[in-house]
């Protein structure tokens, strides 16, 4: 009988421990926020718009997981992401280009600095952070070089694109007048629940997805399983790196203009959430649906900062590095105190 | 250092020039000079000239990189131990001199934003700023040392909230010092038409050396890098050494930000050092040291660091963008470390092997 278990922390998984945690904090938090700030945390649109906000990181987040399950990171996202919006808004507006041609530049891109990262990192063996230091300094200049100034897209068909609701049924509100006012979520929130889903299923199910907890866990034994660690590196990378990409191109879609400070610190979100979803840095361990929670924890937090009246730009950079800096030291002792327990 | 030497000797008996480490930094300087040469000589123009306050002051773009490499120089030491002892990289340090900037400009400062005359001594601010910044040292030193979080992880926190901290140690106001005597640490003290940040690397240079003649820093922390596992058990404290080289990351980017802050007598939080910790990296990286931790040579880091600011003058001078710089010294980055793999350096063995028996048959 599954519930005569007994419930103990040491019983479980690393993964599902640090999920369990993140899940709590969120909802602790979010509840905290319904109490003690109402108003506007009580309206589903608020929650909504956190995700519209937030597609973007998302996405490029559960690149950022895959990439630390295998052992690795990447801090190139940000900069893949103001590269893509870059490239795609020069493309719609001064190029005359269409929103599918906009798509394939921004696979395009990720696709091409995941191939090299990948080379460079599984092939080459440079430590990634190094490798994709470089790579976030590169897309950057490169957003530069192709066009300096920030500038708004015009383009008609990407503009229907981007205004594109899609209504949420069931969650909508009445607004002073008496009038129902759907709940809606862009389309950029629909990509970003797709690839959650799709990332979760390869990672539990698929083989392959297997194969990036193995040799995050141990290489060493991985490859004596006969798990080829170099491919299953490589391709953590590439996907990574296209998600970068996916995640740039509905930046853009949010934004709607390019620039070469867009995305900023986007990388270091993308980390602090999965880090914050559970997902260890030493790699192994980590849950896509912890990331999204994370995501989720992450935005939550900077909502309350600033409605709680701290608006000043300072607030959110210490608040995010003092979560992160929490939740590392929370992961360093469950970590010290279960391999103790282990013996 | 005196195993340093000895290391250095038997390589240069075992092998080539090519095998010392000093090389690789001053085939990169003769590689950038030569092109310098060729494409336009007069970049090693140096014009003597007066400033506003009438002291005689030497110009010209090697001035320039005598300038600003100087800084560049001085963080490098401190990566350098940082690398070395825990195989990874201080990414905060950018944020770090901002955070230091802004404690000297408060002390001076006071309370009031744009004071006439300086409300405290000069040294009395470097000294907090070097308490302030050694703590933030400190704090990534002990998340990396006790709590085993990679340096660049760990450091990313401070990468993030650090410039955050530096405009709220301030109110976000920007202060700016009237005061002559501030400017001297990064513009030049009268008399002289060399810059004093030169002089200032030169004396960190100095007592770096001394130190790692006279003490067994640099071999602790060599054997740290080398073998954590196995300096633990000749006696060593890992932890402790990977703590103190952190410490004194801090203690050199206090000096950094002095003469950042010098420079303009006041401070912008955002840009203030911006992308400093790349070069930082990429100069530890050009003197040969392996990025993974283990053996150094600071006076390879040290001349490294000048090589990226030639890179980076070299590079304003044919206009390129401030924004785009770092697209370009990213490739360099990437060339670097490519040639540093032991896959390529095996590919190049066989290369140089392929080319003696031709050279023995000429002879």
């Amino acid at each position: 009988m599954k519930s005569a278990k007994k419930f103990k922390l040491s019983n479980m998984s690393d993964t599902n421990l640090l999920l369990t945690i993140t899940i709590v904090v969120f909802f602790l938090m979010y509840i905290g926020a319904m109490l003690f700030q109402g108003k506007g945390f009580l309206k589903a649109q608020t929650f909504f718009n956190i995700l519209n906000a937030n597609a973007a990181l998302i996405i490029t987040a559960c690149g950022m997981s895959l990439v630390m399950i295998t052992g690795g990171i990447d801090i190139s996202v940000g900069g893949v992401a103001a590269l893509v919006s870059m490239c795609c808004a020069v493309y719609l507006d001064y190029h005359g280009g269409n929103v599918f041609g906009a798509v394939l530049i921004a696979l395009g891109i990720g696709l091409a600095f995941g191939i090299v990262q990948g080379l460079l990192v599984a092939y080459l063996d440079i430590q990634p952070f190094i490798v994709s230091l470089a790579g976030m300094f590169f897309a950057r200049g490169m957003t530069t070089i192709v066009n300096t100034a920030p500038f708004n897209v015009a383009n008609e068909a990407f503009i229907a694109v981007k205004e594109t609701r899609v209504t949420v049924p069931g969650f909508g509100s009445y607004n002073k007048l008496g009038k129902y006012v759907p709940a809606y979520v862009e389309i950029g929130v629909i990509v970003a629940l797709l690839v959650v889903i799709l990332l979760f299923c390869m990672l539990r199910y698929m083989k392959v997805g297997r194969n990036f907890y193995a040799v995050g866990g141990n290489s060493q034994s991985a490859l004596m399983l006969g798990i080829n660690v170099r491919r299953t590196r490589f391709l953590s990378h590439l996907i990574c790196s296209l998600l970068a990409g996916v995640g740039g191109f509905v930046y853009f879609m949010h934004v709607g203009s390019g620039s070469a400070s867009h995305a900023m610190g986007m990388e270091m979100n993308a980390i602090a959430s999965s880090i914050i979803g559970g997902t260890m840095l030493t790699g192994g361990v980590g849950n896509i649906i912890g990331t999204f929670f994370g995501v989720l924890s992450l935005s939550t937090i900077q909502n309350i900062v600033s409605s709680a009246g701290l608006d000043q730009a300072w607030w959110t950079g210490i608040t995010i590095a003092a979560m992160l800096c929490i939740f590392l030291v929370v992961q360093s002792v469950v970590m010290a105190r279960k391999k103790k327990a282990l013996g | 250092m005196s195993s340093e030497t000895k290391i250095q000797t038997r390589k240069v008996k075992g092998g080539s020039i090519f095998r010392n480490q000093i090389f690789i930094p001053v085939a990169a300087l003769l590689l950038l000079a030569l092109f310098n040469l060729i494409a336009d000589p007069s970049f090693y123009k140096i014009t003597l000239g007066y400033n506003s306050t009438g002291d005689p002051v030497l110009s010209g773009y090697l001035m320039t990189i005598l300038d600003y490499g100087s800084e560049l120089a001085i963080l490098a030491i401190g990566m350098t131990l940082v690398t070395a002892a825990s195989g990874g990289q201080d990414i905060s340090v950018g944020a770090a001199i901002a955070i230091a900037g802004s404690v000297i400009l408060r002390v001076l400062c006071g309370h009031d934003s744009r004071p006439e005359t300086l409300q405290a001594p000069i040294i009395v601010a470097f000294l907090v700023a070097c308490v302030v910044a050694m703590l933030f040292g400190a704090f990534n030193g002990a998340l990396v040392a006790y709590f085993k979080i990679q340096p660049m992880v760990a450091t990313l926190i401070l990468f993030t909230a650090g410039r955050s901290i530096a405009a709220w140690i301030n109110n976000n106001e920007l202060p700016i010092i009237s005061d002559p005597s501030f400017a001297i640490y990064g513009g030049f003290i009268p008399g002289i038409p060399i810059p004093t940040p030169f002089f200032i690397a030169m004396i960190c240079v100095v007592i770096t050396m001394l130190a790692l003649k006279f003490t067994n820093l640099g071999l602790y922390t060599q054997a740290v890098g080398i073998n954590e596992s196995s300096s633990k058990l000749n006696g060593l404290n890992p932890a402790f050494i990977k703590f103190l080289s952190f410490v004194l990351l801090g203690l050199c980017v206090a000096v950094a930000g002095l003469i950042k802050v010098s420079r303009l007598s006041s401070i912008n939080y955002s840009v203030i050092a911006k992308d400093i910790e790349m070069d930082a990296i990429l100069a530890v990286a050009l003197g040969g040291n392996s990025l993974g931790g283990g053996k150094f040579n600071m006076l390879a880091s040290i001349l490294g660091a000048y090589v990226i600011q030639f890179l980076t003058t070299t590079l304003y001078k044919f206009n390129v963008q401030s924004d785009a710089l770092p697209a370009y010294k990213a490739v360099v980055v990437i060339a670097l470390v490519v040639m540093s793999t032991p896959k390529a350096r095996e590919f190049m063995s066989k290369i140089g092997k392929k080319l003696k028996p031709a050279e023995r048959s000429v002879a």
